[in-house]
């Protein structure tokens, strides 16, 4: 499997070689092809792992099966299209002095590295590696989202750093108790984190203790997918930290904190064998939702109020990975997929708009559909995507959501409805605004990348009009998998 | 064994009073040298518990301790405080008698909590369990009463040494790689924050997080 040694070795070398090469002219585009790599062995591993099934490398070291090789590819490829967005982007905010050529080096440097910890959390078959891989997926974006050195952003970075912090050491305690449970049934060492162990014995698993472990262990990782009540890092980290950064948060590492919740759930849903684990994570959910919806209306800042969207579609996720059942997760995995490259998108165009007028503040953004109408467009589109119109993918995974939710959990139907109304009210008309308003935007120096937009919107356009057979085969193993 | 029971029991007994002594600690210097010496007493304690049961990892395991976390962080710490020059006393949200008062809850709520787990081991350390979470509580009531950066920082790295103990006492620590990582992400950290202080001082004059409640809801 050099694949394997490939996706993780191509992002750590990236970030050893950009911080080598400091701030010479280049940077970003070495950026983009070291990302382009990883992508590329992605595709491979996961055509690999389509015909090849289930598979552990390098002693067990390593796990893939569809679960996680769908989301490897995910966020390769989102990583990819993020560098390529990146490029033009900051080279604009280096013109406009928010940003000298030199904090470029930290920012290539750190960005390769970071999708380095993502893709590791995804591939360890290790619960322990998995801590200390998300650990440092924060620790490699302190520094980014700090990187304007503005107040805001510094305390943003803070903020990110102490509450992602404490939450983590939530989840070391649950994989403490975990490893504790295992211990009697595997024996002590090593073998006593690995997954595919632990799934093999999770009937035989110390139920109480892994009660315990869930609630530690969700609470932590959810501290990271950025539910409620715990959501506090989240918008700050989004709307400070460069709008590439916002992207990938958003797009891909919420993606992964959700993957090591689930990972868990498999678990303890075995050893239990009642709902507790996915109850919690429907309450959790729901509130998330509820709570986000609402807060949608206060924000004025327009990364803010898109990455309450975000807590508000991962509150989603959460539910229908918390109901249970193939259609239910089946849907929590398209969800998975194109809100990741929705909400990318979305950032990728509001990056441009705010850089185009100056500032981040909706209310003094107008009329993008006069002076750039492929941004103005981009961002109209993009969010009627991520509200969920037809006949965009986010379209069908909700409706799967609601239609299972019906059948499976009805009360919670209404409630859902509800707030997905009041988003959908909360984000159009501001968007409308910023679209169709009078204009107050600036020439750019260097032309924004949209391609990525387009490609992201017509994937998703795509999955809400046709899943291809082999996708859907992939999300039904995936399904089976985690049940 | 019943002297190394005895000896670990006193070993946690001391982490214990650490920690509280931490909590009342006025002085940021004291403080450093209070958190090296949590690691110190955890150090001879995965000594003790190496040689009583023959886990021979729990060695390599409390020299990693003893390097990191009796040397390498407080050393880091120290430099830091001098180039930041802020010697002065640490300010607290509650006055200290009654957050020792709120601690002395906490311990009582965590030796509930690990009762039912402690039971379950088999480990000759499990009656300390109780302890080890007392101290993430202590450690964690720290963070939330400190107002300025630095000692909300070694309050978060005491909670590591207490979670790290907890995996001493439950299991005789975790698996030697997964202590490595965990290893090498408090390191990674802790310099990153280091840089990062240089930062906060730059953005406003001062390491006070007072200044840091901007970032709200209502008045943006």
């Amino acid at each position: 499997m050099s694949e394997i040694a490939f996706v993780l070795g191509l992002p750590l070398a990236g970030g050893l070689v950009l911080a080598a090469y400091g701030d010479r002219g280049g940077a970003a585009r070495l950026n983009v092809l070291f990302n382009l790599a990883t992508f590329v062995s992605a595709a491979l591993l996961a055509a690999r792992v389509v015909d090849a099934g289930p598979v552990t490398a390098y002693g067990e070291l390593f796990f893939i099966d569809s679960f996680n090789v769908f989301l490897v590819a995910l966020t390769a490829f989102v990583g990819f299209t993020t560098a390529l967005f990146s490029r033009p982007y900051m080279l604009n905010e280096v013109e406009h002095g928010r940003l000298t050529s030199r904090m470029l080096r930290l920012y290539h440097s750190m960005y390769q590295l970071f999708i380095f910890t993502m893709l590791l959390v995804l591939l360890t078959n290790n619960m322990g590696i998995l801590w200390v891989a998300m650990e440092a997926a924060t620790l490699t974006t302190v520094l980014l989202v700090s990187l304007y050195r503005t107040p805001a952003s510094v305390e943003a970075a803070w903020k990110y750093f102490i509450l992602c912090g404490v939450g983590i050491a939530q989840a070391l305690f649950g994989t403490i108790l975990l490893y504790f449970a295992a211990e009697k049934v595997l024996g002590a060492g090593g073998n006593a984190l690995l997954w595919t162990h632990l799934n093999a014995v999770k009937g035989d698993l110390e139920p109480t203790v892994l009660s315990l472990a869930f609630v530690f262990l969700f609470v932590g990782y959810g501290t990271k997918v950025g539910l409620v009540p715990l959501h506090n890092w989240l918008p700050d980290a989004h709307s400070e930290g460069p709008t590439p950064m916002s992207a990938v948060l958003s797009g891909l590492l919420l993606n992964v904190a959700l993957y090591a919740v689930v990972r868990c759930k498999v678990l303890v849903d075995g050893a239990l064998e009642t709902h507790f684990a996915g109850n919690l994570m429907m309450g959790f959910g729901l509130l998330s939702v509820v709570v986000a919806a609402f807060f949608l209306w206060r924000q004025r800042d327009v990364k803010r109020m898109f990455a309450y969207s975000s807590v508000e579609h991962m509150g989603l996720m959460t539910f229908a990975f918390g109901m249970g059942g193939p259609v239910a997760t089946f849907a929590g995995l398209l969800h998975m997929t194109v809100h990741s490259l929705t909400k990318s998108a979305i950032f990728f165009a509001v990056g441009h708009a705010a850089q185009k007028a100056g500032t981040q503040v909706m209310d003094e953004i107008r009329g993008l559909v006069v002076t750039n109408p492929t941004i103005g467009w981009a961002l109209m589109l993009g969010s009627l995507a991520i509200l969920g119109m037809p006949p965009f993918g986010v379209f069908a995974s909700e409706f799967l959501v609601l239609t299972a939710a019906m059948q499976q959990q009805p009360w919670a139907t209404p409630i859902l409805l509800l707030a997905l109304g009041v988003a959908f009210a909360a984000i159009f008309v501001r968007v409308q605004a910023m679209v169709f308003g009078d204009t107050t935007a600036r020439r750019l120096p260097h032309p924004p990348a949209l391609i990525p937009v387009f490609v992201h919107l017509a994937i998703v356009l795509m999955l809400g009009l046709y899943v291809p057979p082999y996708l859907a085969d992939w999300y039904r193993q995936a399904a089976r998998l985690i049940g | 064994m019943a002297l190394s029971a005895q000896l670990i029991n006193l070993m946690a007994a001391l982490l214990l009073l650490i920690a509280f002594a931490m909590l009342a600690q006025r002085r940021i210097l004291s403080l450093i040298y209070l958190f090296a010496w949590q690691g110190v007493v955890l150090t001879a304690n995965s000594i003790v518990v190496a040689y009583s049961t023959g886990q021979t990892h729990m060695y390599y395991s409390a020299l990693l301790t003893f390097a990191l976390k009796v040397i390498v962080l407080p050393w880091i710490l120290h430099r830091l405080i001098r180039k930041l020059d802020v010697r002065w006393d640490v300010e607290t949200l509650i006055n200290i008698p009654t957050t020792m008062l709120i601690g002395i809850a906490l311990v009582i709520f965590a030796f509930n909590l690990a009762l039912p787990i402690s039971q379950l081991a088999g480990t000759i350390t499990r009656s300390t369990l109780g302890i080890a979470i007392a101290i993430v509580l202590l450690s964690f009531l720290m963070m939330i009463t400190r107002r300025k950066a630095v000692p909300q920082v070694i309050g978060f790295l005491a909670m590591e040494n207490g979670l790290f103990f907890a995996a001493t006492s439950t299991t005789y620590g975790m698996p030697m790689i997964v202590e490595l990582g965990v290893a090498l992400d408090v390191l990674i950290g802790m310099l990153i924050l280091g840089i990062f202080f240089f930062q906060v001082r730059e953005a406003f004059d001062s390491l006070d997080l007072r200044h840091m409640e901007k970032l709200k809801e209502t008045d943006r």
